[in-house]
């Protein structure tokens, strides 16, 4: 397998990335670790006339805590953020989630705002941006704007990013005093997509779940309690399909399942 | 900024094993390809090209990736370490490879390079590991010989002697 041809350019800043993007539109493509994109250029199920290389652009690094989020810049890498020693404590749900982001191997290269950008419907760190109700930040020549992950996840790998914009950050919100946090995930072996991963946020008055794996993209369901009635509804509702992998069936039993288990370990962690 | 093209190859300067190199690389080349065509270092094998079976794993600037999911042009101007860099001299295996030797962790060979890349460095992170993390670590390698039974005592015995060296 051999990527189809394509240029090459490597911004140094954020005004020449802004500038590739506006020229070229469409026909470009932001690789920054690359862990999703190479795969798919030597697939060809990408083939794009321009790869804009983004990891050299000062201005997307780092891990900042901006208000009551933690900000991580599109060049933070999945392993940079796993060993960012406030992560823990300002974030227990990425703490637990990002082990399960591929292999320590993928996690090296691999970014944070490539997993996001690329909306995977299985993969975990969209997972948790919709469960913590986070926000994608996205710049253009024209200008910056701010779009909720709920609205940013528009479908199956596609997003409300614009041809013309770059992800600058993402941003996900602190945890907070009497908030309890679990995530959980099936798959076949570790570091594999999930079959169905879970992401709880328990609070003093009901919980938030969300589910990966199943639908298009995640879906976030709040619950007064964790009832197996509520669960089983919910499973039912989701547009759940048969792959290679497993039924639809299968998967809503493990949401059912797995999701009880997450609702009640968030609400164990409830501190 | 400069463009490069799409139909012209490209100067691409690594740091490998200790050594700097250079290669020409058109921008869709992959590091695997660039490290065995370009530089001749076959060590590093080439499995399913999509990230998923570990075969070409390198170190780049110190951890551990997949060279097939990482274009040669992206790499320019990193630090690399291949299967080649681990044997301290000609003739003499590093401990882990010795351990592999002893303990038949290989049978084919084929997934062997990007294990060692991986435990190399695990080992850094991890010096005394137990059975279970090793396992969960090794999930980002398939082997179809061994059964990862080899495998896993090599690595807890290079671990032990790396501890008592």
């Amino acid at each position: 397998m051999k990527p189809a041809p394509f240029d090459y350019l490597r911004a140094a800043t954020l005004a020449e990335a802004h500038d590739v993007l506006a020229a070229e539109g469409s026909d470009a493509a932001v690789i920054a670790g690359g862990q999703t994109l190479v795969p798919l250029l030597s697939m060809r199920m990408a083939r794009p006339k321009v790869v804009l290389d983004i990891m050299h652009v000062e201005e997307l690094g780092g891990i900042r805590l901006v208000g009551d989020a933690v900000r991580a810049g599109a060049s933070v890498r999945q392993a940079e953020l796993l060993a960012w020693r406030d992560l823990a404590a300002r974030q227990p749900l990425l703490a637990q989630a990002l082990p399960w982001v591929g292999h320590a191997q993928t996690r090296a290269r691999g970014t944070v705002c490539g997993s996001i950008a690329l909306a995977d419907p299985s993969a975990e760190l969209p997972l948790c941006l919709l469960a913590l109700g986070g926000e994608v930040i996205l710049s253009s020549k024209a200008g910056r704007r701010t779009v909720t992950a709920d609205d940013f996840f528009t479908g199956l790998m596609s997003t409300a990013r614009n041809d013309n914009e770059l992800i600058e950050a993402v941003s996900f919100p602190c945890a907070r005093a009497g908030e309890g946090f679990a995530f959980r995930e099936f798959a076949r072996r570790h570091g594999d997509f999930a079959i169905v991963a879970c992401a709880a946020v328990a609070r003093d008055k009901g919980v938030t779940l969300a589910i990966g794996g199943v639908a298009d993209r995640p879906v976030v369901r709040d619950f007064d309690g964790a009832s197996d009635d509520a669960l089983h509804a919910f499973a039912s509702e989701l547009d759940a399909r048969d792959d290679l992998h497993a039924t639809a069936g299968y998967r809503r039993m493990l949401v059912c399942k797995l999701g009880a288990q997450t609702i009640a370990e968030a609400q164990q962690c409830r501190g | 900024m400069p463009r490069l093209s799409a139909d012209a190859r490209h100067t691409i300067r690594i740091d490998v094993n200790g050594r700097s190199l250079e290669g020409e690389a058109e921008p869709r080349m992959l590091l695997t390809d660039f490290l065995r065509q370009k530089l001749g270092l076959t060590g590093t094998h080439v499995g399913c090209e999509h990230g998923v079976c570990g075969a070409c794993t390198v170190q780049i600037d110190g951890a551990p990736a997949r060279a097939c999911l990482t274009l040669a042009v992206q790499a320019d101007g990193a630090s690399i370490r291949t299967v080649e860099g681990l044997a301290p001299e000609p003739g003499r295996l590093s401990v882990l490879q010795e351990a592999f030797r002893r303990h038949h962790a290989l049978q084919c060979g084929f997934c062997t390079p990007g294990i060692l890349m991986s435990l190399d460095w695990y080992l850094t992170q991890t010096p005394d590991p137990d059975e279970a993390q090793l396992r969960e670590f090794l999930s980002g390698h398939i082997c179809r010989c061994t059964g990862y039974v080899p495998i896993v005592a090599a690595a807890l015995d290079a671990a032990k002697r790396l501890r008592d060296a």
